[in-house]
């Protein structure tokens, strides 16, 4: 008897990668962070299924990487594969300008202000001032230091509503 | 073409390391808060610059996995110039010797990004953007510093005349040099020293301090051949202890 398999789509996958959040950022997925750059989907003759998923690292040093590439895999075999395998690599190079427009709402809630577009421009003071506070949203802000709680977090403080404040670098 | 490409990766890992590893000594002891943690941070950045380093040595180059060359190879084996081997000192020796060697990291890198090893353009295009954080933290404090009070500005001068032949051995040659040139792997050191120059000499300038004179003598040579300072070998026996306390266990 010929058991059918149902095929598992491209969409299934970037569905549960949507499940697949920064673990140093709990409301952001790795689609929304603009992480993963490549699927590839394959059944070999005797139908096994596999899939290869390909993802660049925010920061080249960022500690979170392993679980991310853990909770990666988990979550696509559960879907069905017989083998998941997750390739980190910089062919493709993570900038913050990679993060969804939505991303960036949902950053701002949580409290992070949210990097500006860099658009291939070589970062500056300036462009690194351009944050507004995610508590009352003035941009009457201050860079306390350029490194923070994270390797992607800057320390900002705000003049208006007085408090501190994290922001995601432009990078 | 292969030995050369791992001169020049292990040099440019062995400082990652070494630098790192003397950046997380500021963990917990910085002159204030903002400090420690800028210091610990861009030691978690090198070291992952180290890793990813030592991972194409691994995948492309067969040399061994990440781990093993960081922790399990002998003093004689790193390349790393004794700049960074040095003890942190006080702040402003850190803070100069961070200025001083981000530049050049930074310009190193982006020359790289140039290289017709792919591996290694790909990763510099990444690491670039990661370092030019450093070298903003470096000329922020340097020009803070050079600009406040008279002790500030006397400290930096000094640490920076200490500094500066040391530094300069960061662009010591290997045998290798003319072939990272003629095959455009990297466009050398001579560059990457004209460029660092260049880039440096107007900010120590803007901070009221003199660039001091060098002599071509006094320069600190060796690392990049495996003669290191007397401070190599405790920083790797610290580093390594962990390791070395069974060192075939599985972490």
């Amino acid at each position: 008897m010929q058991v059918e398999i149902p095929e598992i789509t491209e969409q299934q996958i970037w569905s549960a990668l949507e499940t697949v959040k920064d673990p140093e950022i709990p409301v952001i997925s790795v689609v929304d962070m603009g992480m993963i750059t490549a699927i590839q989907l394959r059944t070999s003759d005797f139908g096994l299924r596999t899939c290869s998923i390909t993802m660049t690292p925010t920061f080249v040093g960022c500690p979170a990487i392993a679980v991310i590439k853990k909770n990666i895999r988990e979550e696509i075999l559960k879907l069905g594969f017989d083998e998941v395998e997750v390739k980190v690599d910089f062919e493709t190079k993570w900038t913050s300008d990679r993060m969804k427009t939505s991303a960036k709402i949902k950053l701002e809630k949580f409290g992070l202000a949210p990097p500006v577009m860099l658009n291939d421009d070589e970062l500056t003071v300036e462009q690194l001032n351009r944050a507004r506070c995610p508590h009352c949203h003035s941009t009457d802000t201050t860079l306390r230091s350029a490194f923070g709680s994270t390797l992607c977090r800057a320390i900002r403080f705000c003049f208006s509503c007085k408090q501190g404040f994290e922001q995601f670098k432009p990078i | 073409m292969s030995n050369a490409l791992k001169d020049l990766l292990f040099k440019m890992a062995d400082d990652a390391l070494v630098i790192g590893h003397r950046n997380s000594e500021w963990t917990g002891i910085g002159p204030m808060l903002e400090e420690d943690l800028a210091f610990s941070s861009m030691a978690q950045d090198k070291i992952g610059h180290a890793q990813a380093l030592y991972k194409i040595l691994n995948e492309v180059l067969g040399e061994a996995d990440a781990d093993t060359l960081a922790f399990k190879r002998e003093e004689k084996q790193f390349k790393c110039c004794q700049f960074v081997e040095q003890p942190i000192g006080e702040y402003d020796f850190s803070i100069v010797r961070q200025f001083l060697f981000d530049h050049a990291e930074l310009i190193r890198y982006d020359m790289l990004t140039q290289s017709s090893f792919q591996p290694l353009a790909q990763l510099a295009k990444k690491v670039k953007g990661e370092i030019k954080y450093h070298v903003m933290h470096a000329d922020s404090f340097v020009k803070q510093l050079g600009n406040g009070t008279e002790e500030s500005k006397a400290r930096l001068q000094s640490s920076l005349n200490y500094a500066w032949h040391l530094a300069l051995g960061i662009f010591e040659k290997s045998e290798f040099e003319n072939e990272l040139i003629s095959k455009n792997i990297f466009a050398g050191e001579d560059e990457l020293k004209k460029r660092w120059l260049e880039k440096t000499t107007p900010i120590i300038e803007a901070a009221n301090l003199k660039v001091p004179a060098t002599d071509e003598s006094k320069i600190i040579y060796g690392g990049r051949k495996g003669f290191h300072s007397e401070y190599l070998k405790p920083l790797l026996d610290e580093m390594c202890e962990v390791v070395r306390t069974d060192i075939d266990a599985e972490w």
